[in-house]
């Protein structure tokens, strides 16, 4: 009964295995001659478009470009929309959508848009959506901050537009950049399923999440999120710099992977590129390294409410002496940042050339001798393990480097998920915190890292050592609303003197940024220090 | 047997509101979902806000419950990072790693049967011995090391596979994307099946090497050689069907090893199936959509040993008994 019963069962299954092969092998066949068609048809068609095959390890979360502000979304922005200015290799403004900007008063600061341009949609582009923009860029979470000093915009003519500030405002070029203008007549309405197209919405459907119509170099052929996507060259676009017909983009996560899908040739740009990777890459014949200092300044907040030790100067700037910038950055960071003596990078108006790293165990020494602290102090720490590049190897190196001077640091690393309610919470005396100013300018970081902690104002939000100087919050402020350049960099340069004096805080490096190619195009003419390559200027030789 | 079948059923959901409660327990300890979802410059009280907004301050027993009602429905929540249901990013998802299984169960199959059996009739030959050794290092190699290089030799170096990602696929039935039938599909799915394949391929062989070994000493083995009955025959039917019960036990149990491999696999090879996108979700505190690949996993599990157990109930007797009681 039992072996019959397994016989029947094996037939079956020996049956039902033939039926699967052979139904295998057939749509096998079938399959390989649709691939043959399709191969022959794309060769016949299009002989001469230029697919650039990129891979980053992020993926931008939506097409709406004033839905999150993250470098994902801005490197999209660049690609399928056009700013009005956009920053050179050297932090200068270039037009783009506007071709010049004149100041008419303290607030005011007008725009001449270029003529001629056209949305993806067809339609042309004017002042119009500019004001549209602007109006929806103060409605969204992420973007109704940076742009809190405007009052809004208004429309001169059909091509010329005003900025108009609250307060003199010098940052108005800065937040053009971030101006991408979006197609008014597009996002008017109300889509299919009844909801107002210009709706902005974080994590639900929205029509703004899926379509688009910028007037960037490239349209949206296709998107599957998370796993690829098709850009095609807008033909009616403006610039006809680059000669790149189609971006295929697909996100790599794993950078094993991204690296060896560049060496394999199966894609012909990736970015980041991996400290670990740089020097294969670079000896690798027909591909090119492109690295650039970064403005992602890594650093120890130092909470001197929680810890008494740490609210003594003498210890801080021992901290600050005994701490090895260079040594970290050539040993861990494998030369891969660049060390830093105060909060802005070269670059920055408030950037001080004179403030370098200074590393002298024995002066740490002789000034923790004088501290209230002779025979040093315990100490608690958080950093997280998957945020910023080495963070957990950089954090045991700082533990180890306090040790000489007699601070005792235990330090707890968790992952980024689990580590900002850790760090909103002040649990540690010494908290890590790595910050790009969003701005590109040095007032940002003193807004959020340095000034007092307000809840009211929102000011020092991030600053979780509770440092507070009160002239760093009058220079801070007072440069916010000085439209004089020079003034302003004076004042800023003051704020990191005083930062770096009295180690408000201590700085480790700026993380540096790459890209790898393949050798025939002109990548790092595209580049830059904020992280979004114009990919519409990309020349493939 | 109906009352084995249904306590089989209860049980199975026991084992269902066991698996969502921990998931959901591990969901509101993970992290701020709210962060990865804003720029850093949003101010804290709005990102409040969000949180309320999106349920996330609600009691747990509350946001449980409210989770519970919700599956009964089929909804398994909100992911952030999609903006759409999760159940429904996951069954898009599904098809890869389906897929992906598929061939590698396949792989084990069309070789751990003939590499086991020829190990345990000739144990002393050199290429068993091969077999044997190389199986060894199968085991302890692990799979994203395995995957890794893979792709170094035959992507990076020789140049004749793809390095990432299933390559072209085709839409059937509507919603399931195949790689299995375009031949870009097909060379993207090699080097990911044999790497998946390669922690479970030497186990098979392994243990229908020393099943089948055991089988061929038993005395009914014994008396077929006696009676003259051709070596291929004794091997074949006398031997290898014995060996195969308890293999296939053990395999149904491998295949929840299995998926905990895919997602080893599939973030090396950048493989957009479940486990991938189950390794993101989580790095990106997407934790609603975290709980639901739990469960749904939970599901298929779950489903598949109940009707394995079942199934077991209908064709052995004493399983049937053991149900009664």
């Amino acid at each position: 009964m039992k072996l019959s019963t397994f016989k029947s069962a094996g037939k079956f299954s020996l049956l039902l295995l033939t039926i699967v092969v052979s139904a295998m092998l057939l749509v096998g066949c079938a399959g390989e001659e649709k691939k043959d068609d399709a191969g022959e048809k794309a060769e016949t068609a299009t002989p001469t478009q230029i697919t650039l095959k990129l891979a980053m390890d992020a993926d931008p979360v939506s097409l709406d470009p004033q839905v999150q502000l993250s470098g994902g979304m801005l490197q999209l922005s660049h690609m399928v929309y056009d700013s009005l200015v956009r920053y050179d290799q050297d932090m200068n403004f270039v037009p783009r959508l506007a071709t010049k900007w004149e100041r008419i008063d303290d607030r005011t600061m007008r725009f001449h848009l270029r003529e001629g341009v056209k949305f993806h949609s067809g339609n042309d582009f004017t002042a119009e959506d500019v004001v549209f923009s602007l109006n929806r860029l103060k409605r969204s979470e992420d973007f109704k901050g940076l742009f809190e000093p405007f009052t809004g915009a208004e429309i001169v003519d059909a091509h010329t537009v005003d900025l108009i500030t609250k307060d003199p405002y010098g940052l108005v070029l800065n937040m053009a950049t971030y101006i991408f203008p979006l197609d008014k007549k597009f996002y008017t309405g109300t889509d299919e399923k009844g909801k107002p197209k210009d709706m902005i919405l974080k994590t639900d459907y929205s029509f703004a999440n899926v379509n688009e119509s910028g007037t960037g170099p490239f349209t949206v052929t296709s998107r599957e999120q998370g796993v690829k996507l098709v850009l095609t060259r807008f033909a009616d676009y403006w610039d006809k710099t680059g000669n790149i017909d189609k971006i295929v983009f697909t996100p790599i996560k794993n950078d094993a992977t991204r690296v060896a899908a560049l060496l394999s040739g199966d894609v012909d740009f990736i970015m980041p590129v991996p400290p670990q990777d740089l020097e294969r890459i670079q000896s690798t014949d027909g591909l090119q390294l492109v690295t650039m200092s970064g403005s992602r300044l890594i650093s120890y907040q130092l909470n001197g409410e929680r810890n008494p030790a740490l609210a003594d100067p003498k210890v801080r700037l021992a901290m600050a002496y005994a701490y090895d910038n260079h040594g970290v950055v050539d040993k861990i960071m494998k030369g891969f940042a660049t060390a830093a003596g105060q909060m802005s990078p070269r670059g920055y108006v408030g950037h001080v050339e004179e403030l370098a790293p200074r590393f002298d165990l024995d002066k740490a020494k002789a000034l923790m001798a004088e501290s209230g602290f002779p025979n040093g102090f315990e100490a608690t720490m958080i950093a997280p393990n998957n945020r910023y590049v080495n963070d957990e190897k950089i954090s045991e190196a700082f533990v180890s480097m306090m040790s000489k001077i007699g601070i005792k640091i235990s330090l707890k690393t968790m992952p980024k998920a689990q580590y900002w309610d850790q760090y909103d919470a002040q649990v540690a005396d010494i908290q890590m915190l790595g910050w790009h100013a969003d701005t590109e300018d040095s007032g940002n970081f003193y807004e959020f890292l340095s000034m007092c902690r307000n809840a009211e104002t929102g000011y020092g939000q991030y600053n979780s050592g509770n440092y507070c100087n009160a002239r760093v919050d009058e220079l801070t402020i007072a440069a916010q609303t000085e439209t004089d350049t020079d003034k302003r960099a004076a004042m800023c340069k003051e704020v990191e003197k005083i930062q770096y004096d009295e180690a408000g805080y201590i700085p480790l490096h700026w993380q540096n940024l790459s890209w790898a190619s393949k050798d025939n195009m002109n990548t790092s003419e595209v580049v830059n220090v904020m992280n979004f390559p114009y990919f519409g200027d990309l020349i493939v030789k | 047997m109906f009352a084995f079948t249904v306590k089989r059923i209860l049980q199975a959901v026991m084992v269902m509101l066991i698996i969502s409660f921990i998931g959901f327990a591990i969901k509101h300890n993970f992290g701020d979902p709210v962060r990865d979802l804003v720029g850093e410059r949003v101010t804290p009280a709005e990102r409040a806000a969000m949180r309320d907004k999106l349920g996330l301050n609600d009691p747990f027993m509350v946001q449980y419950v409210r989770f519970l009602g919700n599956a009964m429905h089929g909804d398994l929540g909100q992911s952030y990072f999609f903006k759409k249901p999760a159940a429904h990013v996951i069954v898009k998802k599904a098809p890869a790693t389906l897929e992906l299984v598929f061939c590698a169960a396949l792989l084990i199959i069309v070789l751990s049967v003939p590499l086991g059996i020829y190990a345990a009739i000739k144990p002393k030959s050199w290429f068993s011995r091969c077999i044997m050794g190389t199986s060894i290092i199968g085991v302890s190699m692990p799979v994203f090391l395995t995957a890794i290089l893979l792709i170094y030799i035959f992507s990076v170096e020789l140049h004749w596979l793809p390095s990432f990602g299933r390559g072209e696929t085709v839409r059937i039935l509507g919603w399931w994307d195949t790689g299995l039938l375009t031949l870009d599909g097909l060379k993207h799915l090699i080097m990911p099946s044999i790497a998946l394949s390669s922690i479970m391929l030497p186990l098979f062989i392994r243990l229908i090497r020393s099943e089948m070994m055991e089988v061929l000493e038993t005395e009914y083995v014994k008396y077929a050689w006696a009676k003259g009955v051709k070596p291929s025959r004794v091997w074949l039917i006398h031997a290898f069907k014995n060996t195969l019960l308890p293999v296939i036990t053990v395999g149904g149990v491998q295949l929840g090893i299995m998926v905990a491999f895919t997602i080893l696999t599939e973030t090396v090879f950048q493989w957009q199936g479940m486990g991938s996108m189950f390794i993101e979700s989580v790095e990106r505190s997407d934790t609603s959509l975290m709980v639901a690949y739990l469960v749904f996993v939970g599901i298929i599990f779950v489903l598949v040993n109940t009707l394995v157990d079942i199934i077991y109930g209908l064709v052995n007797p004493t399983v049937r008994v053991a149900g009664r009681k």
